[in-house]
């Protein structure tokens, strides 16, 4: 019968049926961070159990982590506290850990990739919601919580129910100034916030193969705002031509025997998926958000909508008024939605020779170490110094304010990252949720702005 | 984790759709608070005003809910963050069910870890009891009967709800889901082995 991708990769790790849908899966990547890694790894020692696959588990610190230029660790005791937890049970339970310092630490599901950890059809788990970043790469990848992490730990096994399978199908060429970022944040204002609960996605369709790994690791990003845990993309040449090489890719034979499996994954012709959507990107706006949910996405030259009245209050506009023109206070471009080599690519490109406004406060804080040591290496940093921004260390940041870093109340901060919840940035933070290359046209321009304007 | 089998008690009515996980618990509170204190920091936004006050607007803050074991509230709750502390929170507010139309995949999955029913009913019943909650000047009475799986609203309308049986079993014997998995240790290591021969590349070690 014809499989989807998904399929494949979930029926590749039944380790038992339990019944009633309910498997036991086996994990083949369980990455931890210092929000949460330090309490379930001493919770597995104090009951009395052994980490059972440490060579399947990783650690970062990114979460609590300053990003800071010249930070060691987290800026506050409390943050400290935690990354030390982190590398005192990482090294007791035989974890590795990609330490604050060295040259591969990152957030979480900006290193996964990087290293090529994460690999097409391996199943990947992390106490975070954006582990769905993953499957840009054809893994199954999805978020656990605190309780599941230490069971992982224990059994290097999760129990999970079947999700429905949804196919989300993009088609055409987005334009210029349209990117990932703005074909999912479209998606999301159709189909709705609870759109993809219980549901695994497939992103296909032309609009989707065009796109880089990066771009595709954006896209599946912010599955979870659509309410779906899973968010994937089948693997190609683009996926295989970006993993070659990684630390942690297989080599020589294994290589080859690894891309002969690989290659069988992409869903069958004919299969079929309990939901479809499709939409066509070739006509897509710049999208930028004005609710408290990612669902309230607008195209940038749009009015802002007459609806969600607390919404509204909250984020301080008027209803029919266009968003563009929105005088903003802050600017950050970074998270695990968008802070990878090609985002921060497509910010420099407006911010080429320009300056921010002086009223607002932008920051660059890199997804990892290593999308910071390349942005170096071609002359970014210095170009947005230049340009006003700060060019800050690698971790979350300012995308949850877990380090206390955090958006002052009332201000208005552009950002590139996933998640413009109430209070999110910080207590009464305003967010807007844009693209890179729209966060970098916002910042120059010191309100919100249609970045087709600067990249003429 | 605590058995959970029949529950008759007050509940409490959240009228609000898509709650996140931000929402339900801050991201400094599940760094930098003890769990036993959280349920104090639940909904701690809308909750209280900037002085500390109790917010009179805020649903949950109403006197008739003051004793509430049962949350009623609008579909996709908890999504978002996977914050396992979000759970923590509301069971820190004394709630042990949470009823609502639909929820965040992972906040679900976290309600069975931590004892409290997570339970997914029709959207028009839903609708209903937070009406009849939302109206009631006294607490108002839920039974949740675990084993016979159903729901007996205030107006004494019993609906029937569906849950994994697995699930179920989890929390009427209060089984704790490592030493489950435990006893599979044997099928675990079975198809590791398995795996290391039809996928080594998975299994290769690294310098």
């Amino acid at each position: 019968m014809a499989a989807t991708l998904f399929d494949k990769v979930w029926d590749a790790h039944v380790v038992s049926e339990l019944g009633g849908g309910v498997d036991l899966l086996h994990v083949d990547r369980h990455l931890l961070h210092d929000l949460g890694g330090s309490a379930a790894l001493a919770e597995v020692a104090a009951r009395g159990l052994k980490v059972r696959n440490p060579g399947l588990t990783f650690a970062t610190a990114d979460h609590v982590v300053s990003s800071a230029p010249g930070r060691t660790g987290g800026a506050h005791d409390w943050a400290q506290l935690l990354v030390d937890a982190l590398r005192l049970e990482a090294r007791k339970a035989g974890v590795r850990l990609f330490d604050v310092g060295g040259e591969e630490q990152g957030i979480v599901h900006v290193i996964g990739p990087e290293l090529g950890i994460t690999q097409p059809g391996t199943l990947v788990v992390c106490g975070d919601s954006h582990t769905c970043t993953n499957g840009a790469l054809g893994a199954l990848g999805f978020g656990i919580g605190a309780s599941e992490i230490v069971h992982v730990l224990a059994t290097q096994t999760v129990e999970q129910r079947r999700p429905k399978t949804m196919r989300a199908r993009f088609e055409g060429a987005p334009a210029k100034g349209v990117y990932a970022k703005d074909m999912i944040l479209a998606l999301i204002a159709r189909v709705g916030m609870a759109g993809g609960v219980g549901h695994a996605v497939e992103y296909a369709g032309s609009g989707v193969r065009v796109l880089g790994m990066e771009a595709r690791m954006t896209l599946c990003n912010l599955s979870i705002e659509l309410g779906a845990k899973i968010g994937m993309v089948a693997p190609d040449e683009t996926t295989y031509d970006y993993l070659k090489g990684r630390r942690f890719a297989p080599h020589g034979a294994q290589w080859d025997a690894a891309l002969a499996w690989w290659r069988t994954l992409p869903s069958d012709r004919g299969a079929k998926f309990d939901r479809e959507v499709e939409f066509d990107v070739s006509g897509l706006a710049p999208q930028v958000t004005w609710g408290t949910s990612p669902e309230d996405a607008i195209a940038v030259d749009a009015r802002i909508p007459d609806a969600k009245r607390e919404a509204l209050e909250y984020m301080g506009l008027e209803p029919g008024r266009p968003i563009a023109g929105t005088p903003i206070d802050r600017v950050f471009i970074g998270s695990c939605t968008n802070s990878r080599l090609s985002d921060l690519r497509a910010a420099a490109e407006v911010a080429r020779a320009r300056r921010v406004a002086p009223n607002v406060q932008a920051w660059v804080v890199p997804g990892s170490m290593g999308v910071k040591r390349a942005a170096e290496a071609e002359g970014l940093h210095e170009l947005f110094r230049d340009a006003g921004f700060q060019w800050r260390e690698p971790g979350c940041s300012l995308c949850v304010g877990a380090n206390g870093e955090l958006v002052e109340a009332g201000a208005r901060c552009v950002s590139t990252s996933n998640r413009n919840f109430v209070g999110r940035q910080g207590p009464g933070a305003r967010t807007h949720l844009a693209s890179p290359a729209t966060a970098a046209a916002c910042a120059l321009a010191g309100e919100i702005a249609d970045v087709r304007d600067f990249l003429a | 984790m605590d058995k959970f089998s029949v529950l008759r008690a007050a509940a409490a009515a959240l009228p609000w759709a898509n709650v996140d996980t931000d929402m339900i618990i801050r991201v400094e509170r599940c760094v930098r608070t003890p769990r036993a204190e959280m349920g104090r920091w639940a909904f701690e936004m809308a909750r209280y005003r900037p002085d500390g006050s109790a917010d009179p607007e805020f649903p949950l803050n109403r006197e008739a809910y003051r004793a509430a074991r049962i949350l009623v509230a609008g579909e996709n709750f908890g999504c978002g963050s996977s914050r396992e502390m979000a759970v923590w929170a509301i069971a820190g507010m004394g709630f042990r069910c949470v009823i609502a139309p639909s929820f965040g995949d992972i906040f679900y999955n976290n309600c069975f870890q931590n004892g409290v029913l997570a339970i997914h009913l029709p959207k028009t019943v839903v609708d209903g009891l937070l009406r009849a909650l939302g109206e009631a000047a006294a607490p108002p009475e839920v039974t949740i009967d675990l084993p016979a799986q159903t729901l007996t609203a205030p107006d004494g309308e019993v609906h029937g709800f569906d849950i994994d049986a697995l699930r179920k079993k989890a929390l009427l014997e209060g089984l704790d889901a490592i030493g489950v998995t435990l006893t599979r240790a044997r099928a675990i290591a079975a198809w590791q082995e398995a795996d290391r021969a039809r996928r080594p590349w998975v299994w290769a070690d690294r310098p």
